[in-house]
């Protein structure tokens, strides 16, 4: 396992050529080798970049990844989503704890091993799992922890663990024009520079794709206006920051269609011609890492990426470009375009004041298009096929296809490729969801929907998704649900804005005190309140979102919130028996008179 | 011909380029904020100043005016919205303004009188914040920081020292110095900055200074916030 002397400080900043731009990328590396970044590795680093020690902290002590104390050889960070919850998580995280002796969120006492939970990691139709030393195991049972025990105790190498616990199905149980069908790779690139950046573009615009992100902004636009904008350089970014719970058709697309992705990129990188292109990936899909560079490298040897990419040349000379891959650190926050740019530029991520956008003033204030990984891929078929093809898919307002990373209560959970168009309730039969009581559609952030509307129908104009689609049975406590989101939103809040910094706090908090048996109408009330606070308020959709699940939940499934109120009307949100605790402690009494009456 | 916009059903002159916030500071109307100050690039981060932009709800400080939009800033519902913010810099701090060395000149303090704030509404955090008594003349008091980060781009962009930074995220988040040790002392960090001035609340005071001007005497003791947003400010520009 990696000790601190291994940790060589100055051949990381030099391998990220002593850019401070690069501090995320530099905080990685350190906190893999060391497995911390102390206090002494922020002043070197300060002077070997030459940038405030305060910056480096700032940046260091924002993403959940970095961390300035050990947490031992082997970091077990269980993934926290309430699917993971639904298939057993929390009794398996004790049974794991219990056999090694230890408690969470606390070093082992012989400084091995550290449990905690984090934010879902993206293997929600393999839940519940989780990340060692940031490597994702997935479909945990209690063999699979026994095994994981084992070789903690034998102190056996992440390198040396048997390499099936790691391996992690694309689950792809719908193929379609992005996932089911051949693709050479090349054969987009081709056909662009065949046609032209003009000609391209106007297929883009024919093709009437827009961004999968969720926010469905129309790609061509996006495009055409950071092609026009003025800038020293233009940028390509692509967003595999894939962070909303119950979203993972983003790994099944760089696990298996990589070339796909990287190749919408270049395509893009023609049309508005940017020389470099950045892949974000999120931290938790470390996994990938590799394998995705490797892709490129066989890319660059095949001439698609790099210098005089595929020979071509016109009246500006060759065709060069490029792709980086940044990781990220735990930050949900950083799949927001403007947080990711930030990230990308080494700062901590919080979303930036819009306008202007990216295509204008995005990566070091350069133009930049930033989109989806999906996105990307529908690209690259576009690219290849022509638009009026991938036109013709889907309805007129949603053209195409749409990646649906289903999980929950059904018997098919994995990645299904679907028309725009299609209803909920055939999805739920094509997955075997036929006890389906809600559906969260697109994750916390997006729409819970009832089994009273399973005729909507996935497509911009009525449910709009980035993916993610949970299934409920009648069984599952939808408060429940609510309350897992809301301590979500409270844990990825950026802490920039008034509103959703202490916002999603209080949400949490009230939620905390219902599900405790001391809430009221009162506090569903203050919850619709701060509801209307953050989406009017808030600086950037995570606020503006983040009260949804428990409004939504309320009004769909009232009878979750009101079986746990008190009483109907005022509870006092401080506990006054609570307040004498100190006071019993002092004068060691506990009796009955020492306690308020439980009313 | 001058550029103009309507804010609240009066007529604002604008030049190319300056925010809502600036042109109506100009013009001496008031809209209520924080994190703003004239003399800092904009920040966007408090919301008080939140307004709507033709329908659309977005912050004075950081949109541009553009011919004929139409603001509105002081409606019941905006307002209340604001007191609600305000409420919720109260509860996530430790603010006790009657043992407060700043109050009477402290601008969180004046936004809430302005507001009508008569309770803190929401539930208190109660969190553990440190105080760092470490300088010899200047005092970090945590407690109160709101995290505006005034102080952060007055020592970057006017001090050019980089005294300050926010650290953590949500409601973590707080203010930190440029120390391995974490305390004020141990920075470069002098009385004479602008950064030992600029902050809203108490969270950074000169020692020794705190009660020169006895309570009762102070700012906003006798003005509304409205009528002197920012203590020693310069007149209005135009009006």
């Amino acid at each position: 396992m990696p000790e601190p002397d291994v940790c060589d400080l100055p051949g990381i900043v030099a391998r990220w050529h002593h850019d401070p731009t690069n501090l995320v990328q530099i905080l990685r590396e350190v906190q893999e080798s060391c497995g911390t970044i102390p206090s002494d590795t922020l002043d070197r680093l300060a002077a070997l970049l030459n940038v405030p020690r305060v910056r480096i902290e700032s940046t260091a002590s924002f993403y959940a990844f970095f961390h300035a104390e050990s947490h031992g050889a082997y970091e077990i960070l269980f993934s926290d989503n309430i699917i993971d919850r639904m298939a057993g998580k929390e009794a398996l995280k004790q049974y794991f704890c219990e056999r090694l002796w230890l408690e969470p969120r606390k070093l082992s006492e012989d400084g091995l091993v550290y449990v905690d939970d984090t934010a879902d990691i993206g293997l929600a139709d393999q839940a519940p799992a989780m990340l060692v030393n940031g490597y994702a195991i997935p479909s945990l049972d209690k063999t699979r922890l026994d095994l994981v025990a084992e070789l903690i105790r034998a102190q056996k190498p992440l390198a040396e663990w048997p390499p099936m616990l790691f391996e992690i199905p694309d689950n792809i149980r719908k193929p379609g024009p992005l996932t089911g069908e051949a693709f050479v790779p090349g054969a987009a690139l081709k056909a662009t520079l065949a046609r032209g950046a003009d000609a391209t573009l106007a297929e883009m615009e024919t093709s009437n794709l827009r961004g999968r992100g969720g926010a469905g902004f129309k790609t061509a636009t996006k495009w055409a206006s950071c092609r026009k904008a003025e800038g020293e350089a233009h940028y390509v970014v692509c967003n595999a920051d894939e962070g909303e719970p119950g979203t993972f058709k983003d790994r099944l697309l760089l696990n298996s269609h990589a070339d796909l992705v990287f190749e919408g990129m270049t395509v893009c990188a023609r049309v508005i011609g940017a020389r470099q292109g950045l892949l974000y990936l999120r931290g938790e899909y470390r996994n990938l890492h590799e394998k995705l560079k490797s892709v490129l490298a066989r890319r660059r040897e095949a001439g698609l990426l790099g210098q005089n990419i595929l020979g071509h040349t016109d009246e500006n000379g060759g065709f060069d470009f490029d792709i980086e891959i940044h990781l990220g650190a735990g930050a949900y926050i950083c799949g927001e375009e403007s947080a990711l740019i930030e990230s990308l530029e080494g700062k901590p991520g919080k979303p930036r004041n819009r306008p202007p956008f990216p295509d204008r003033c995005g990566y070091r204030n350069q133009p930049t298009v930033v989109n989806n990984v999906e996105t990307f891929a529908c690209a690259a078929k576009i690219a290849e096929r022509g638009g009026a093809w991938f036109a013709a898919l889907g309805t007129p307002q949603s053209a195409g296809s749409k990646l649906i990373s289903i999980s929950g209560d059904c018997q098919r959970p994995g990645v299904y490729e679907y028309s725009f168009g299609v209803t909920v309730r055939q999805i739920l039969i094509d997955c075997g969801a036929e006890d389906a009581h809600a559906v969260q559609v697109s994750g916390p952030s997006g729409t819970c929907i009832s089994f009273r509307e399973f005729d909507r129908r996935i497509a911009f104009e009525d449910l709009a998704t980035a993916g993610a689609f949970m299934v409920f049975s009648r069984e599952r406590d939808m408060f429940e649900v609510a309350r897992n989101f809301t301590h979500f939103f409270a844990h990825e809040s950026c802490g920039f804005c008034t509103p959703c910094r202490v916002g999603t706090s209080l949400l949490r908090n009230t939620m905390d005190k219902l599900a405790e048996g001391k809430g009221s109408a009162y506090d569903m009330n203050e919850m619709k309140n701060i509801m209307h606070i953050l989406r009017g308020m808030a600086h950037c959709g995570l606020g503006h979102t983040a009260a949804n699940p428990v409004v939504q939940t309320m009004e769909k499934f009232p009878e979750a919130y009101e079986k746990r109120l008190k009483r109907l009307d005022f509870e006092p949100a401080f506990d006054l028996d609570g307040a004498l605790a100190t006071a019993r402690l002092i004068t060691g009494r506990d009796d009955e008179w020492a306690h308020l009456a439980d009313d | 011909m001058t550029k103009t916009f309507v804010l609240d059903g009066k007529v604002i002159p604008f030049e190319e380029g300056e925010t809502i916030m600036e042109a109506a500071s100009a013009a001496g109307v008031y809209i209520p904020h924080l994190c703003h100050h004239p003399e800092f690039k904009p920040h966007g981060s408090c919301k008080l100043c939140t307004v709507s932009i033709g329908g659309r709800l977005g912050a004075a400080c950081t949109n541009k005016a553009a011919e004929g939009m139409k603001v509105e800033s002081e409606t019941a519902a905006l307002n209340a919205d604001r007191l609600a913010l305000t409420q919720m810099l109260f509860v996530e701090g430790n603010h006790v303004c009657p043992s407060c060395e700043k109050s009477g000149n402290c601008q969180l303090q004046a936004v809430a009188y302005h507001l009508g704030m008569l309770t803190p509404h929401f539930p208190h955090f109660y969190p553990a914040r440190d105080v760092d008594a470490s300088h010899p003349d200047v005092m970090l008091e945590r407690n109160r920081c709101i995290l505006c980060e005034l102080c952060v781009r007055a020592s970057r962009d006017i001090d050019g020292k980089n005294v300050f930074g926010i650290g953590g995220r949500g409601i973590k988040a707080r203010l930190i110095v440029n120390s391995a040790s974490g305390r004020l002392a141990d920075t470069d960090m002098s009385v004479t900055d602008r950064a030992a001035e600029v902050c809203p609340t108490g969270a950074i005071i000169r020692k020794r200074h705190g009660f020169t001007i006895p309570i009762g005497k102070r700012l906003y003791d006798h003005h509304d916030i409205a009528e002197v947003p920012v203590a020693g400010m310069k007149e209005p520009k135009r009006g």
